[in-house]
């Protein structure tokens, strides 16, 4: 037998050959980058030059003591709940509304969809004029039904816009959520269910005693997915309000953004990005204990 | 009773769902006279065409603006990221699920993870390699940056399709005299075309969908992406054509759509992490 013969049987050789490439992409393009991420945040470097400064906590110094920052890391966990409780709450139920067999559900699942498949940033655009001051649609439905007598500046003013900005992010992630929690309803011991129909249980008692604990892991899911998709996010905010007005709607990546790339302070820019990371890890570790949970449940 | 409730409700969420892309409707083939009229006069009603119909802003997005040149970058990137992606991601995937062992489920996880690493914490040091590489303001630097989201992700798809499709084939080829590597050749990719294809699929998405580094990296309004031209460049300085906005946002979601919904079921099993059991 050949050497070649040999390699050619040899799994852990191949595992290892083929493996290399997603592997060496991953260490160098997130990995690297990503303690780069951290090492900046302590430095002094701009985007102009290439030169590298140690700051020491300058930078966290700086930006902790800064409203404007204090403000944005507010506004990001302000959003990232309110969005969520929104979406925990359209999902379920629309996943309840979606099990059901109906004419046109094809066409209705499309639609659903349809905010998760657009493109952020080309939604984000929509709902600015939708939004907008002049000639909000909002206002003028809300006006002709009454129930509007003043004027609503959407974006314009610091609460309104922040409502705003949570109303789009629950918009955007609902669907997604939605699909997921369908996914699980499908999966539900039948047994279960069965059981709890012969004992008399009516839609209600079903829905909050038996399925919606069982679907816990599954919206838990769900609701991890949606806090890392808004927290992180930079389109929507950049989009409907750019942070305005007077720096009052920034949310951590484009307070980022706007200190880091736009004014070139690559240090504090990374500052503020790191500050996405409780998130980040609160979210790693339910995850890897959902995960460890389900698998200790199924075996 | 029960189905009148039934459909109200589906009716309701399609609306909650659907009304942006209605305006966008609504608002890319409304005439200028009929779509800015202050939503102060409540005698005008916004929510239908009171006059014709008009393609003015179609034509203006395609005849006027970069709509076009940002659609042909757009795919350049696509097959330049879905080619990368197919030749890092499948191979990986099928060495976790087949050859690794006990230790390849793990370290998909860890793979997959890296996916949850946000453009907003590495936008910044990314700035600074793609500055060292000589890549500002070029599609390079997209075509190098999009595939550290696609892989993480793509590895984990083709894994857990992997988990669906039977061993039996493999090892009876192998006891038909085929080497492991032949079997992975000659083999293997007849078995997972399906897998492949979601990949392709999740990586065009994700390409048309990404905001963050495009916005950071590409300056030049005849090098931008659909996704960052349409709603930073066809804004003159504080002038938006919402017409010719909106047919943009319209055209290119609806296609967009469509795919998404034809693998929705795919995306979601990976999403789903094994927390649903099939």
């Amino acid at each position: 037998m050949s050497l070649r013969r040999r390699f050619a049987d040899r799994e852990d050789l191949l595992g290892i050959a083929m493996l290399a490439p997603a592997l060496g992409y991953v260490l160098l393009l997130v990995g690297v980058p990503f303690v780069l991420a951290i090492v900046l945040s302590f430095s002094t470097a701009t985007a102009g030059s290439l030169s590298f400064g140690w700051a020491g906590f300058a930078n966290y110094a700086a930006i902790l003591t800064d409203p404007i920052f204090r403000r944005a890391l507010a506004n990001t966990v302000i959003v990232t709940i309110g969005s969520q409780l929104l979406v925990v709450v359209l999902a379920t139920a629309a996943a309840q509304v979606f099990r059901a067999a109906f004419h046109g559900k094809r066409a209705a699942r499309f639609v659903l969809l349809l905010p998760w498949a657009v493109p952020v940033s080309l939604a984000a655009i929509a709902w600015t004029w939708i939004f907008d001051s002049t000639f909000s649609v909002i206002n003028w439905t809300l006006k002709v039904a009454g129930l509007l007598h003043g004027w609503l500046y959407w974006l314009g003013e610091p609460r309104l816009a922040l409502v705003a900005i949570t109303i789009v992010q629950a918009w955007r992630i609902f669907p997604f959520a939605t699909v997921i929690v369908l996914a699980g309803l499908a999966s539900l011991p039948q047994d279960v269910m069965e059981a709890a129909i012969v004992d008399g249980a009516g839609f209600w008692r079903r829905l909050f005693y038996v399925e919606l604990p069982l679907l816990l892991p599954v919206v838990a899911v769900a609701v991890l997915f949606g806090v890392v998709y808004t927290a992180t996010d930079l389109g929507v905010v950049y989009i409907l309000t750019g942070g305005g007005p007077a720096n009052t709607t920034h949310v951590l990546p484009t307070l980022a953004f706007q200190r880091g790339i736009q004014g070139a302070d690559l240090g504090q820019g990374a500052a503020i990005a790191v500050f996405l990371l409780p998130f980040l890890i609160v979210v790693a570790i339910a995850m890897l204990r959902l995960a460890r949970h389900t698998e200790v449940g199924s075996t | 009773m029960k189905r009148v409730a039934l459909y109200a409700a589906a009716l309701g969420f399609m609306a909650f769902a659907g009304f942006p892309f209605y305006w966008m409707l609504i608002t890319a083939f409304k005439q200028n006279r009929d779509l800015y009229v202050g939503a102060f006069d409540t005698r005008h009603v916004p929510w239908i065409f009171n006059d014709p119909p008009t393609l003015e802003h179609v034509r203006l997005l395609f005849g006027q603006t970069d709509f076009l040149r940002w659609i042909a970058n757009t795919l350049i990137v696509v097959v330049a990221v879905v080619v990368i992606t197919v030749a890092v991601a499948v191979p990986a995937g099928y060495s976790l699920a087949r050859l690794t062992g006990r230790w390849g489920e793990r370290l998909g996880m860890g793979i997959f993870f890296t996916y949850l690493i946000p453009p907003t914490l590495l936008f910044i040091p990314f700035a600074r390699l793609v500055a060292l590489l000589g890549l500002q303001n070029s599609l390079g630097a997209l075509i190098l940056i999009y595939p550290t989201i696609t892989i993480p992700f793509c590895t984990w798809l083709v894994m857990g399709f992997l988990r669906s499709v039977p061993w039996d084939i493999e090892e009876q080829a192998m006891i038909d005299g085929y080497s492991r590597l032949a079997v992975i050749v000659k083999v293997v990719p007849r078995l997972i075309i399906p897998g492949i294809l979601t990949v392709v699929v999740f990586s065009f998405t994700l390409v048309l969908q990404e905001f963050v580094y495009a916005l950071t990296f590409i300056s030049s309004v005849d090098r931008m992406t659909v996704s960052l031209g349409v709603p930073i460049a066809l804004v003159r300085g504080d002038v938006y054509h919402w017409g010719a906005l909106m047919a943009a946002a319209l055209f290119t979601s609806i296609p967009l759509a469509i795919v998404y919904n034809l693998f929705i079921d795919r995306f979601i099993q990976g999403f789903t992490l094994g927390a649903v059991k099939g």
